[in-house]
């Protein structure tokens, strides 16, 4: 690690050039990771620390104690003594611009008042777990999280199954109007999502798939993207191998799960990550196509968050993150795929 | 084995005519080559036969079964391809065994039929490996060896050896003759190698540009070429032609250099334009009459010695002496020839002038 990070371009040196780059990097380091780290790290705050400002990078909170007797955790305050040093004092009870303090050693032993405006609160590290456990016990958030990866699961594999068959008629067969059959495919790319949403949401409500699951996963399944990626893919396999297996008397459909598939397989996990990011991060269409919230999506369920007068900001930024982590893994774990596959099919 | 018959058979691309209604008859066990030129037709009328194509007319039958318009399985051949286009997701016995597993055998016979290939083309330490962990020598024997398992009425083979270099060429040439005796087989063979053909061929059929130009046993060919074009492919080096007029049937005029006399009479018309073509080995030196020349480069491989000559008219001859040459460049001499000549008319066909019956 060390030694990546201190690689330089050739000489024993580090000249220019090097410093450069590593500047440059870096920044676009910050640029890339720096929300990404900050939000992960917001989602730990309380409500009542999101609203601070200015804001604090880690998430400090107030230094509560728990104290026998007492229903809640209370505040914990720095305290000027008549020593002139400060202690840490639990506030009890506050009377106007006055508090009640008592030592958290010896709560018992004597009650001491100060000026709010004397004392200093008591920051500490303190990660607000709850965020995560609330939402999910509460909002139903496994059960969105369900619903994601169901849609999220079925769609792509769909999506795979049809856009490979596609490709495979459009690459390894041919017929009239094939040419013309790619492009109309390709063309489609230029009509806008919104154009086509009602006429859709039409048809879904017309076959009864309105507020089901189904009706999320089936329109979108297939992707003139996919298809392009997988014929453009297909079109290197060499044509001889398809005729060998026709002389070893596999059929047709036998061809394309034996021999196709297995060879497209760079391209078809290339499409397996875009297809998860965008079913995952799927918004609009779920937005349409649901309204029980028992079918939300978790991107659904977020937005339920967002209230119209207020935003719990702290359920919010915690479920991002969990929404967020499925498809981190996916890229963690498939990202050789990636970089091969998008080389080799050209694709950006 | 099988026996194979086209009849008439036509290819065409859009307007371009690329096989040209070819009429032919393999018999049952027979090593057949098909030899042309490059583009000539060659891999098209062989995947013809195998019926990864269709003909746009003709007829084709195997064991007199009329297959015409059938899919490539049910033909029951097999077909060793250029690239050689193993599957390279699978192992080499799941390459060997899957055109047995598409016809649901029984797994113990799948099993049989693989060891047994495995085993005559030497390939059994490899089973377990990629296509890409194999060297080229190796691939083709498992895609020979994938031919194998699956017992086919008739081989094809499409230029199987143009990928490898010429030591293994040499050494898998062997193999293949000894495979075909050794399974009684029906094979056709396409190269564009006339070495290969001479070498494996039971019969050499001839193609260009579509049509067959001539068809018999290498010797046949060899000897009694049917036109120049023949006369070119079949030997190496290539057979000499010079141009030049017949005269008297017996003797032919160049410009430039003196008469020639050929061995065997023709029937020509005084002054005719002719081809002579001789072949290297049937070219000799002498210090009586013959065509004057200077050597320009010696060749010497040790049992033989190639010697090409530039004649007086500028035209170019190679000669091919066995053993050792004294010969080096520069140096005058005379050509004779010493064997067969061969006489060629100068129309559309070229086609050989055949020696008169009496003399
Ligand atoms: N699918 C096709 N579409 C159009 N023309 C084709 C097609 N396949 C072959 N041809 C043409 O047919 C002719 C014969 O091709 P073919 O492949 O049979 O030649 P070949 O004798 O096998 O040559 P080579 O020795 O180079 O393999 C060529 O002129 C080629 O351009
Ligand atoms: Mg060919």
């Amino acid at each position: 690690m060390i030694r990546f990070l201190t690689r330089r371009r050739g000489g024993a040196r580090a000249d220019w050039t090097d410093w450069f780059a590593r500047i440059y990097l870096l920044i676009g380091l910050l640029v890339m990771f720096g929300p990404v780290a900050w939000l992960a790290l917001s989602s730990f705050k309380t409500q009542t620390a999101l609203q601070e400002f200015p804001p604090s990078l880690l998430p400090m909170g107030q230094k509560q104690v728990a104290l026998p007797g007492t229903e809640r955790p209370l505040p914990v305050f720095l305290v000027p003594q008549p020593d002139g040093v400060a202690q840490e004092r639990v506030m009890v009870r506050r009377v106007g611009l006055e508090g009640q303090f008592v030592d958290p050693a010896d709560p018992a032993r004597r009650i001491e008042r100060a000026r709010l405006t004397a004392v200093t609160p008591v920051r500490e590290l303190h990660f607000a777990i709850e965020n995560y456990i609330e939402p999910l016990k509460q909002f139903n958030f496994t059960r969105f999280l369900g619903n994601s990866l169901f849609v999220t699961i079925v769609s792509t594999a769909i999506t795979l199954l049809i856009n490979a068959m596609c490709a495979f008629a459009l690459s390894k067969y041919e017929f009239r109007g094939r040419d013309g059959i790619f492009i109309f495919i390709l063309s489609t790319l230029m009509i806008p999502i919104t154009v086509v949403l009602v006429p859709a949401f039409l048809i879904v409500t017309g076959l009864g798939l309105g507020n089901s699951l189904w009706g999320v996963i089936l329109p979108p399944a297939a992707t003139p993207t996919g298809v392009f990626l997988l014929r453009q893919y297909m079109l290197t396999i060499p044509d001889e191998l398809m005729d060998a297996a026709r002389m070893d008397h596999a059929s047709e459909w036998r061809l394309f799960w034996r021999i196709i598939l297995p060879l497209a397989a760079p391209a078809l996990a290339v499409l397996a990550i875009f297809s998860v990011v965008w079913r995952w991060n799927d918004f609009l269409w779920p937005l349409i196509v649901l309204n029980r919230q028992e079918n939300f999506t978790l991107q659904l369920g977020l937005a339920a968050f967002q209230g119209e007068l207020q935003t719990q900001w702290h359920y919010l930024l915690a479920m991002t993150v969990v929404t967020l982590l499925p498809v981190t893994l996916v890229f963690a774990f498939l990202q050789k795929y990636i970089t091969t596959g998008i080389a080799s099919s050209g694709m950006k | 084995m099988s026996t194979l018959s086209l009849r008439g058979i036509v290819r065409q691309f859009g307007p371009l005519r690329v096989i040209h209604g070819i009429d032919l008859d393999i018999a049952q066990g027979e090593f057949v080559v098909f030899v042309g030129p490059s583009g000539c037709g060659k891999s098209t009328l062989l995947r013809i036969i195998a019926g990864l194509d269709q003909p746009n007319g003709g007829q084709i039958t195997i064991d007199g079964r009329d297959v015409t318009g059938t899919r490539a399985a049910e033909r029951g051949l097999a077909m060793v391809f250029q690239s050689y286009a193993l599957y390279p997701h699978m192992t080499v016995r799941q390459n060997l065994a899957f055109g047995l597993e598409n016809q649901r055998m029984a797994k113990e016979e799948v099993a049989r039929r693989v060891a047994e290939a495995a085993r005559m083309l030497q390939i059994e330490h490899l089973l377990a490996r990629k296509p890409g962990q194999l060297s080229g020598g190796q691939r083709q024997r498992v895609a020979i060896g994938r031919t194998v398992t699956r017992e086919p009425g008739i081989f094809l083979f499409d230029e199987p050896l143009s990928n490898l270099d010429a030591e293994l060429r040499v050494q898998m040439r062997v193999e293949l003759t000894a495979l075909h005796k050794r399974l009684q087989a029906t094979m056709i063979y396409v190269t564009h190698d006339q070495t290969e053909a001479m070498t494996m061929a039971d019969r050499i059929v001839v193609l260009r540009a579509g049509r067959i130009e001539q068809q018999g046993s290498p010797l046949e060919l060899y000897n009694r070429p049917a036109n120049k074009f023949v006369a070119g492919f079949i030997g190496s080096p290539r057979m000499n032609f010079l141009d030049g007029q017949a005269v008297g049937g017996r003797s032919v005029a160049f410009e430039g250099l003196p008469n020639l006399d050929i061995p065997a009479a023709r029937e020509t018309t005084e002054g005719e334009a002719v081809t002579l073509g001789v072949r290297p080995e049937h070219l000799a030196f002498t210090d009586g009459a013959g065509l004057p020349g200077t050597v320009d480069i010696v060749e010497q491989m040790g049992g033989e010695s190639y010697i090409y000559v530039t004649l007086a008219n500028e035209a170019r001859l190679t000669v091919r002496r066995p053993g050792q040459t004294q010969l080096h460049a520069g140096e005058p001499v005379r050509v004779a020839i010493d064997g067969a000549a061969h006489l060629f008319g100068r129309g559309d066909d070229e086609h050989a002038i055949t020696p008169r019956r009496l003399p």
